[in-house]
Formats: C-alpha cells, sequence, structure tokens
C-alpha cells in the first residue's frame, strides 16, 4: 500500500497556546482583582469602568471564553488531525477561526467595562458580538466537519465525538439564548421575559458548562491522557457509554439552578431528577480516566504532565458529584446564592479546566518544539502552587458559603432574625474572602511560572509549523475485526452529528416547550403593570452597573427570607411579577440583599446618600460608591425606541405611548428631585441617579398596590 | 397555582409520556449496544490515540 505524506499544521494550535496563556493570565488577574474589591472596596478605584459589577463578567468571560476557549481550541485542532490523519479542512478557516475569537475576546474587553452587557450571566455580550461569535463558531464547525469528511482514518475516535456534540451544542445554545431586539447598537432587550427567560438562561448556563467547559475537555482527556500514559484508556467500552448518556442527561438538568424559584415546580423537579442522574456517567468517565493510569502510578509520581491530569481528573469527579448534591433541593436551600456556588465553579474551574490545560500544554510544547521540558522541577512548584491555591481557594468558600447561609437563616427563640442586617453577615465572612484571595494568588504565579517554563522550553528547541507524517490513504474496504451498528455510525459523520444533535434537543425541547405554552397561562397579577419609563431607563442603569451580579430579586419562599426582605407583608416572589422583565435580573449570588422588595423600603434620600458613599450609611459596606451617576444625564432620547421594542415583545403600552415617554419620564423625574429637595438634596432631574432610584422604588410594589392605595401613596 | 398552569396546557399528560419513552428506548438502545459490542473492536480503538505521530518514541519526560 503506497503511503502519503501529509503535513499537520502545529502552527494554529502555537497560536491557540499563547492566547490560552496571555488571556489565562489576563482573566484570573482580573479574578483576583474582584475577589479583593470583596474584603477592599477601594479596589474599586471610584471608576466607573473598574467596579466589580462590571469587571465580575469580565473575569468569567475571559476564563471561560478566553482561556479555557482558546485551550479548547489547541488541544481540539492537535489531536484531530492526528486521529483522523488529516490536516485541517482548510488553513484560511483555521485563521478565521483564530482572529475572529481574538476580535471577539478583544470586544468582550472593551464592552463589558463600558457596561455594555445584557446581564444574562456567561452571554452578557451584545447583539454584534452574539451575531459574531455564531459567524465564527459556523467557521469552526464547518473547519472540523470538513476535516472528518476528508479523513484518512475509517474509525472516529470518542474525542471526535465529544468534539462534534460541543460545536453543535453550543451552536444551539448560543442561537436560542441570544434572541433578542437591538435598541441601538449597543443595546438589546431579551427576546423573552422573566420566569421564559430565566429558564432559557439557565438551559443555557448550564449547558455551556456542560458543552463548553466539559465534553469538549473529555475529549481532549480521552487523547492525551493515554498519550501521556502511553497506555491506551480502560476501557473504550465505558468511554462510548460515557459520551451517549452524558450528552443525553447533561442537557434536562438546567432548571437545577432555579430551585425554589418562581419557575413551575415540575421543571424544577425534572432538573433534580436528571442532575442525580448525571452522577453515574460522570463518574464512568472519571474511573476510565484514573483507571488509564494503571500500572503507570510510579510515573505520576515524577511526570508534571501526569500530575496536573490526574488532579485534573480527580477535580472533575469531585465537580460532578457535588453539581447532583447541590442540585437537591434541601442542599440547594443552604446553597443557593452563596459562596459554596463559587467554590464549586473554581473545583471546576481551577483544578478540571485549568489542571488539564497545564498537563496538555507541558506536554505539546515540548512535542511540538522537539525538546525536552526546560524544568521539570518549575513544573512541579507549579503543580503544588496550583493545588495549594485550590485548596486554599475552594475551603474558605465553602465555610463561608455555609456559614453565611445559616446566619441568613437563624432565628431567636422569640422569632426574630438573629442576624436582621444583612451586612452582619457579610463581615463575619471577609476573613475567608481574604485566604481565597491568597488561594487565588497561589493559582496565578503558578501559571506565570508555567508560562516562564514553556517559553524557556520553546527556545531550547525548533518549532515544528508542519509536521510531516505518511500516512495511508483511506480505504473503503478497510474492516475493522467483528462488527456492530455503532461502527457503521462512525462511518457516516454526518448523520452521527445528526444523531448527537436529535439526542441534546430532545432534553432541551421537553424541557422547555411547556413552558412557552404557559406564555399567555403565566398567573398575571392585575395590579403587575410595566416599567414607567423613567422605571425603565433607571432598570437599564441596574444592568449597566451589573447589580445583578451582588443582588438578587428573587425571594424563595422560606420563612427566613420573608422576615427578611418583606416583613411587613410576608410575600415570596410570584412568577406573575416579572412578566414584564426583559431581560429576568433574579441574580444567581447575593453579595448583598435581595432587592425584590426594596420598593418603599427607605426614602429617596436614603438611595441617594447610600449610592454616593455606601460606607457612610452603613458602617463596613463592602459596595462600590456610584458618584458618576450624579454627575452622568439620562440618555433621554432613547427613551421612544426603547418603548417601542418593549411592546414588541409584547409589554403592553399603549400604541403612540412613545411620543408622550420623555413628558412623563420627566414629570416622574420632577417628583422625585422635589422630595430630595426637601431633604436637602439638590439634583438636576437629567442625572442617572434619579432614574435608578424610580426603578429600586418600583421594585416589589405592584403587589402591594391596594395596600398603597389604602395608605395613600 | 402551577397546577392550575399545567392544566391549562393543552394535553400537558403527553409530556411526562413522551419523556419516559425517550428515556426507556435510549437505555434499551444503550443495554443491547453494551452487549454487543466485541473486544477486537474496542481494542483497536482504544488504540488510537497512540498510533498517530511519528514523533511518539520522544520520550520528553526522560529528563526526569
Amino acid at each position: 500500500m503506497e503511503l502519503e505524506r501529509i503535513q499537520y499544521d502545529n502552527k494554529i494550535v502555537k497560536a491557540f497556546m499563547i492566547a490560552t496563556v496571555i488571556f489565562g493570565i489576563v482573566g484570573m488577574t482580573v479574578g483576583l482583582l474582584i475577589a479583593i474589591q470583596l474584603f477592599y472596596p477601594l479596589f474599586n478605584f471610584d471608576f466607573q469602568y473598574t467596579t466589580f459589577g462590571r469587571i465580575r463578567p469580565l473575569h468569567t468571560n475571559a476564563v471561560i471564553f478566553a482561556f479555557v476557549g482558546n485551550a479548547m481550541f489547541a488541544g481540539v485542532y492537535y489531536s484531530m488531525q492526528r486521529l483522523l490523519k488529516a490536516r485541517m479542512f482548510s488553513d484560511a478557516l483555521s485563521w478565521t477561526h483564530f482572529w475572529g475569537w481574538q476580535l471577539i475576546i478583544l470586544a468582550a474587553a472593551i464592552t463589558l467595562p463600558l457596561g455594555i452587557t445584557t446581564s444574562k450571566e456567561y452571554s452578557e455580550l451584545e447583539w454584534p458580538i452574539d451575531i459574531a461569535i455564531t459567524l465564527v463558531w459556523v467557521v469552526f464547525g464547518i473547519n472540523m466537519i470538513g476535516t472528518i469528511i476528508k479523513r484518512r482514518e475509517n474509525h472516529m475516535y470518542v474525542a471526535i465525538w465529544f468534539y462534534i456534540s460541543t460545536f453543535i451544542t453550543v451552536a444551539v445554545l448560543h442561537v436560542v439564548n441570544s434572541f433578542e431586539l437591538p435598541v441601538s447598537l449597543f443595546k438589546s432587550y431579551s427576546f423573552y421575559a422573566g420566569v421564559q427567560d430565566a429558564l432559557v438562561q439557565w438551559w443555557y448556563g448550564h449547558n455551556a458548562v456542560a458543552f463548553f467547559l466539559t465534553t469538549p475537555f473529555l475529549g481532549i482527556m480521552y487523547y492525551f491522557l493515554p498519550k501521556a500514559a502511553n497506555r491506551p484508556v480502560y476501557s473504550y467500552r465505558l468511554s462510548v457509554i460515557h459520551f451517549w448518556s452524558l450528552i443525553f442527561i447533561y442537557i434536562w438538568a438546567g432548571p437545577h439552578h432555579l430551585l425554589y424559584s418562581a419557575l413551575p415546580d415540575w421543571a424544577q423537579s425534572l432538573g433534580v431528577v436528571f442532575s442525580v442522574m448525571l452522577i453515574a456517567p460522570s463518574w464512568g468517565g472519571m474511573l476510565n480516566g484514573l483507571l488509564t493510569l494503571r500500572g503507570a502510578w510510579d510515573r505520576v509520581r515524577e511526570d508534571p504532565v501526569l500530575k496536573f491530569m490526574v488532579v485534573a481528573v480527580t477535580a472533575y469527579g469531585m465537580a460532578t458529584l457535588e453539581g447532583p448534591l447541590l442540585s437537591l433541593k434541601n442542599v440547594n436551600a443552604i446553597a443557593h446564592f452563596t459562596d459554596w456556588i463559587i467554590a464549586h465553579v473554581h473545583v471546576g474551574g481551577l483544578g478540571w479546566n485549568g489542571f488539564l490545560i497545564f498537563g496538555m500544554f507541558y506536554w505539546l510544547v515540548p512535542k511540538m518544539w522537539g525538546t525536552r521540558l526546560y524544568s521539570t522541577q518549575l513544573a512541579n512548584v507549579h503543580f503544588w502552587s496550583g493545588t495549594l491555591g485550590i485548596i486554599l481557594y475552594a475551603l474558605p468558600m465553602y465555610i463561608a458559603g455555609v456559614m453565611q447561609s445559616l446566619m441568613w437563616k437563624e432565628f431567636t427563640p422569640e422569632g426574630y432574625l438573629v442576624y436582621q442586617n444583612f451586612l452582619e453577615t457579610s463581615t463575619k465572612i471577609m476573613p475567608f474572602y481574604m485566604i481565597r484571595a491568597l488561594g487565588g494568588f497561589l493559582y496565578l504565579v503558578g501559571v506565570f511560572l508555567m508560562a516562564y517554563n514553556l517559553v524557556k522550553t520553546a527556545y531550547s528547541g525548533k518549532f515544528m509549523a508542519n509536521e510531516e507524517v505518511d500516512v495511508a490513504p483511506l480505504m473503503k474496504t478497510q474492516e475493522a475485526p467483528g462488527g456492530y451498528w455503532h461502527r457503521a455510525l462512525e462511518h457516516k459523520p454526518v448523520l452521527f452529528t445528526i444523531l448527537a444533535f436529535i439526542a441534546i434537543i430532545i432534553g432541551g425541547a421537553i424541557e422547555m416547550v411547556p413552558s412557552f405554552l404557559i406564555k399567555s397561562n403565566v398567573p398575571t397579577i392585575a395590579s403587575v403593570k410595566p416599567y414607567t419609563p423613567l422605571e425603565l431607563q433607571g432598570r437599564d442603569i441596574y444592568i449597566r452597573e451589573g447589580c445583578v451580579s451582588c443582588h438578587s430579586q428573587m425571594i424563595r419562599p422560606f420563612r427566613s427570607e420573608v422576615q427578611r426582605y418583606d416583613p411587613k407583608d410576608g410575600e415570596y416572589s410570584k412568577a406573575g411579577e416579572y412578566v414584564y422583565d426583559h431581560p429576568f435580573l433574579w441574580g444567581s449570588k447575593r453579595s448583598g440583599p435581595d432587592l425584590h422588595r426594596i420598593g418603599g423600603k427607605y426614602a429617596d434620600s436614603w438611595h441617594y446618600r447610600h449610592f454616593y458613599e455606601p460606607g457612610e450609611i452603613s458602617n463596613g459596606s463592602i459596595m462600590p460608591a456610584y458618584k458618576w451617576l450624579y454627575e452622568q444625564s439620562i440618555d433621554k432620547s432613547t427613551t421612544p425606541a426603547k418603548i417601542s421594542a418593549m411592546r414588541t415583545l409584547g409589554v403592553p403600552y399603549p400604541e403612540g405611548y412613545e411620543e408622550q415617554a420623555i413628558a412623563d419620564l420627566e414629570k416622574q423625574a420632577g417628583r422625585i428631585t422635589e422630595n430630595l429637595k426637601l431633604e436637602g438634596y439638590e439634583v438636576s432631574g437629567d442625572a442617572e441617579i434619579v432614574a435608578l432610584i424610580a426603578y429600586l422604588q418600583r421594585l416589589g410594589r405592584d403587589v402591594k398596590v391596594k395596600e398603597d392605595v389604602a395608605t395613600g401613596n | 397555582m402551577y397546577k392550575n398552569i399545567l392544566q391549562s396546557i393543552d394535553n400537558v399528560a403527553i409530556w411526562p409520556v413522551i419523556s419516559f419513552v425517550i428515556f426507556f428506548l435510549f437505555f434499551l438502545l444503550m443495554l443491547w449496544w453494551f452487549f454487543t459490542i466485541d473486544k477486537p473492536y474496542t481494542d483497536m480503538m482504544g488504540r488510537k490515540p497512540l498510533e498517530d505521530s511519528n514523533l511518539d518514541s520522544i520520550d520528553q519526560t526522560s529528563n526526569l
């Protein structure tokens, strides 16, 4: 048989690797900064572009899409070419993908600090960038499927299946969750409202973790772990089961992010059941990874590559056991909205993704530069500083999370909350925040050591931009021993892709279709009315400043929550209250109190003073000061477009209300400024703070309209 | 309250049935596959990552 000489493209892998290291350092440095801001608010720098609310999404987007994303592409481009015995389908597409992705990251790095955000977690980027992401993702997909089609290998190894499922699922998730109506170039409103928006967002959020942070890295594990250990995967049979059951079950579990919320109970239960079932495939995969090292454990002691990979796979096992446990309603009642969740995601992010990436890079660089690792000792130091970093990160966060949650729920024998002031529960966990920052710092130091080590390694070798290999051309008759139907499937990548698509779409559809049917059936609360123009502008400022990063708007039906947030009426949050919320703003973490019933709780002047210097009103507050809100003016000219967009989305503003909207806005602003003037605070009606106060004073008022009328408010 | 929402959806009872049927079929298929798969094939597939490069003979950890 005549062999064919082909070249694997290493240059594109190198480019993605460099981007990974650079954005890893950037993303983690921002992470360290926001960790410090939580105990030293001084580090918000009194500067609007560096406040916690704006740069927290910068951190999450940078580490997920820039650090982990670029590493994923590096791993996929390297392993795919070799597993399929083919150069990538098109160099032009590879480089379009690379530069397109970096431009998207650049756009995110500029827009997020500017407050240009949709506020939906891990999907914050505004609509023009969403379109760019879709296009670049399609380029990646064409390049991948093209490579699969022109392969010289009959059988698709399981890693390729994971890559295919990643491509199609992320495409579906991104498109469905990004349905939004543009109001201007940098502003859009989510197509969905309230409960539906929450369901779609967490279907996305959960599965982004599954199909962006997990499946591609399982593919990478199934390729690089056997390579590094120099032995085949423990059980290929198990890996196939791992694949199909994981992609089939994962997609159903999204609603576990919304337990005890206003989401219908049946959807919550569905999320719990499927989350528990997920333990089986996840642990099957973890064991498969660890058992691959059977007989090679002596090498784990010496080889940093294997060390990183073993901890990565173990962290995968821990996070995928913890996830289902967190999805049990009784555990979730304690853990949700607390730092426990932050610990959980960082065991996954730092342990599973980070360590697998480091292991892969320590293996790849010597390989691609044809040399040996510059310093094994330095890599070991990196390993220990990273491991210690993860421990010092996660443990204090577990303690802080449980502690704070129990404080939120603690009652005196007389039936009063022990910690009536939310702030008391925050100040008590500050020491743990400090240790967490130290853990993050150690982890980051390790990344710097790796960068140095890899650069020195590269300089000691010679980069092979195009790696030449001799491969046999694809023989249609080439048959493997034995036979069964699944193999036929692997011969047909397009059919395979369609089946994988069906597997993921079934879960999504069954979960979401009923909730879309609910649209006209959400129990409407007659007194819930659309926001006034000024409140709408205020809500957009709330979104811009990222208030949702620290404040929830979802009072769960617990005695401790209704007593804390609505002591007078004891009203928890109802689905019908959110029908005009495009997007929903339930939040996922309470670094500050819930705000869903904040309206009317304090005077306008309280908010006015509080935003200017939170520490003066609440001693020890960690909230940044928002002084620019007093100087910047509301862009009133956008009001008609916003009203019109909301009407298109189904908010019942009367026809032609646009023309009256600005006048109404000014009237309401006038009332607030008069109120403030009576208490001695002079402010222009155009100032942004006025709109924000109007919005906050509206929150939770609709369900109390009767009472307001009775008291003459 | 949620009960009312569900009741007002046409044929809501079909959803759990569909879910169950799909699930059951899926796991039957999985079981069937599991018991029919042959070992030579899985052995061959398991070795795929180890046979894909000319450079595998270089042991980059040999400087330990």
